[in-house]
């Protein structure tokens, strides 16, 4: 972790609170995401994870409570606002278009034009870069169509395509759900090279394992509310179980 | 293969031999990506059937007629390609070619005597218009496009029937207008024709080619390039060759069709529409995955609304070329066969009727398969009943062997 405790985090939430009619789905939450590091989500279902991070994304803009972006308020009423600070959201069905190759999904709503054309040069040199910049090295040609990517290949092209668009702070919504042993490592890799080059990444996870392993803070979430923030070292599965049931623990770290 | 450095990322860069770079291809036809090879297969296959039973069909003159009968196909299977690329489809093409027609043969009778270029205009624009209501109808209202088209179907047969009145005619005299279905290039003008169109897409091929290989992106090698070349140098002779042999029966006829120069010029420009510019690419987009496009920024109703008026358009153009071919437009105009028969087209092509996959060419081979069929069957005394009857099991072939291509086709 870089960031010095003089810098405020990349994002701050300050008593955030979401109410879908009577159901309070987040309550006065606190959360800091720092930049360079990965702050991972815990929870049990309906926890308020997924609510959280469409708040963050611009989705359901909160009732109350404010969000700082690297000290500032701002105000994120729609996903262009978010986009437009720097915040890409992973989502779980990573909104792919199968019958497109990996450079036209990469770049889909911001494509390259030269003299009123697709600039496919200029992307295609664009998309090989970071994809090899993430060390994703196992897709084969870029030109080839989403349809022909394993998951943890399509997870890859999800997160290389939250990178380039300039993004500093990246969501991913069970980036690893979905996925075998050898493309989770993959997946989870990337995630680290993500937070070691600089950008900040929120992960909501259902996997204990996977998240001790990648993440390094943890933040967990029940009934709506944070009920614990610590670092990684401070905590193993059976805290994390503890934290997610009852919102406590008299645990140490074994 | 030959290895140089990317100047940007430092990484090797690999240019592959011609044989390596063809074998790459058909790596991928195996894998199920089989382009139209299957169409022009078919095409081929239906050639050597037809000419073997009768001698006629591959003579110089029967293939020019087949290229003329194929247009309003080939037309109107390019405007469905629009629509089955997002996953929809448009019923009334056939008698929104015949609103057009009956636009274009009205407003150029004698006793309106606009001139021919107001009238295909002003036909254009009639065409263009109800697609927008169409299109406005299905994305604003969020009407399903079967039944929107289908109504657009029975409306515009409707309202052709009313202006034509019962069994009537309007016929077509301004020799413009006649011209375009009827009419042949001069000899020398067709060589002329040829040889800039070859040429155009020469430096364009080259140019596009030259750029990936300079900066190190898969290209096909200069050899395949300059093939690529040849082949279409070649393709435009030959058809030049056969269009200038005269095909006439009483009197000398010869020369390139002005209708296979529209038609090609058609192409042309929609699928550089589709290939190259933005709005092509949404439309792929939108018809292999709407939510995905929609969280890109994609304006949805737009694009669908703007496929809807540029299929109208194309049936429009149809439309005139059809009137041009009869030189009228009468009641006996079947939009209803017409509309089948360029969805079949653009599927036989290989377009998927599933959105997202489809290419402009596909609706002119297969509108060419359509018309061989029709022409073949002719020359061989068949009636319009087994014409029918052959063309349904080519469609359901092209079907069965597009599933199975998709089946290798991994993970889709």
């Amino acid at each position: 972790m870089t960031a010095t405790l003089e810098d405020p985090p990349l994002l701050r939430l300050r008593g955030v609170s979401k109410s879908f009619g009577p159901v309070r789905a987040l309550a006065d939450v606190d959360l800091d995401v720092p930049a360079a590091a990965v702050t991972a989500l815990a929870g049990d279902n309906g926890a308020g994870k997924s609510t959280l991070i469409k708040c963050i994304a611009g989705i359901h803009p909160p009732d109350d409570g404010e969000i700082l972006w690297e000290g500032r308020p701002v105000q994120l009423r729609g996903p262009a606002d978010a986009a437009a600070l720097g915040i890409q959201t992973v989502y779980q069905d990573l909104a792919l278009c199968d019958n497109l190759d990996i450079v036209q999904n990469m770049f889909l709503g911001r494509e390259r034009l030269r003299r009123g054309q697709l600039d496919d040069v200029s992307m295609e040199q664009a998309a090989a870069r970071t994809l090899s910049d993430l060390a994703v090295t196992t897709v084969g040609s870029v030109r080839q169509t989403v349809a022909s990517l394993s998951g943890g290949q399509r997870q890859s092209v999800a997160i290389a395509k939250a990178v380039l668009w300039e993004s500093r702070l990246v969501v991913m919504d069970e980036p690893t759900a979905a996925l075998g042993v050898a493309q989770t490592t993959m997946v989870l890799d990337l995630v680290r090279t993500l937070a070691r080059r600089g950008h900040g990444v929120l992960l909501i996870t259902h996997n204990m394992l996977n998240l001790l392993e990648v993440a390094d803070r943890v933040a967990v979430m029940r009934q709506g509310r944070v009920v614990d923030v610590r670092d990684r070292s401070d905590a193993d599965e059976r805290i994390l179980v503890d934290l997610m049931t009852t919102g406590r623990t008299d645990r140490e770290v074994a | 293969m030959a290895v140089r450095t990317d100047p940007q990322t430092g990484q090797a860069v690999t240019t592959p031999g011609a044989g390596a770079y063809l074998s790459l291809m058909w790596k991928r036809v195996r894998g199920g990506e089989t382009g139209v090879l299957p169409v022009v297969g078919g095409l081929v296959l239906v050639s050597v059937i037809f000419q073997s039973l009768n001698g006629n069909f591959l003579t110089a003159g029967n293939l020019v007629n087949l290229l003329v009968q194929a247009a309003v196909f080939a037309l109107l299977g390019m405007a469905e390609v629009f629509v089955l690329l997002l996953g929809e489809i448009d019923l009334s093409v056939g008698y929104v070619a015949g609103i057009s027609a009956v636009v274009m043969a009205w407003l150029a009778q004698p006793q309106i005597g606009w001139p021919w270029w107001a009238v295909i205009v002003t036909a254009l624009v009639a065409a263009a218009l109800i697609g927008l209501l169409h299109g406005t109808l299905i994305t604003r209202i969020g009407l399903p496009s079967f039944v929107v088209t289908l109504a657009g179907l029975l409306f515009w047969e409707g309202v052709m029937l009313f202006v034509l009145g019962n069994g009537g005619a309007i016929l077509v005299s301004d020799p413009v207008l006649v011209a375009i279905s009827s009419g042949n290039l001069p000899r020398l003008a067709g060589w002329v024709v040829a040889a800039v169109v070859v040429a155009v897409f020469g430096v364009v091929a080259w140019r596009r080619d030259a750029r990936r290989r300079g900066v190190g992106l898969t290209a096909p090698p200069v050899s395949l390039t300059a093939a690529k070349i040849v082949v279409g140098a070649l393709g435009a002779a030959a058809l030049v060759v056969l269009a200038n042999a005269d095909r006439g029966r009483l009197a000398p006829v010869y020369g390139l069709p002005w209708v296979v120069l529209l038609v090609a010029a058609v192409l042309v420009v929609w699928a550089y529409l589709l290939g190259r510019r933005r709005f092509g690419l949404y439309l792929y987009a939108v018809g292999g995955n709407a939510e995905a496009a929609r969280r890109a920024g994609i304006p949805l109703a737009r694009i669908r609304t703007h496929a809807f008026v540029l299929c109208s358009l194309t049936a429009g153009i149809a439309g005139i070329v059809y009137a041009s071919r009869l030189r009228s437009i009468s009641t006996s105009l079947d939009g209803g066969t017409l509309v089948l028969y360029a969805v079949a087209g653009a599927v036989i092509g290989g377009t998927s009727l599933f959105g997202g996959r489809g290419k402009m060419l596909h609706g002119v081979l297969g509108g060419l398969v359509i018309a061989a069929i029709d022409n073949g069957m002719g020359l061989l005394g068949f009636s319009a009943a087994a014409k029918y009857m052959v063309t349904a099991l080519v469609l359901v072939v092209a079907v069965t062997i597009d599933a199975v291509a998709r089946r290798r086709r991994p993970a889709a």
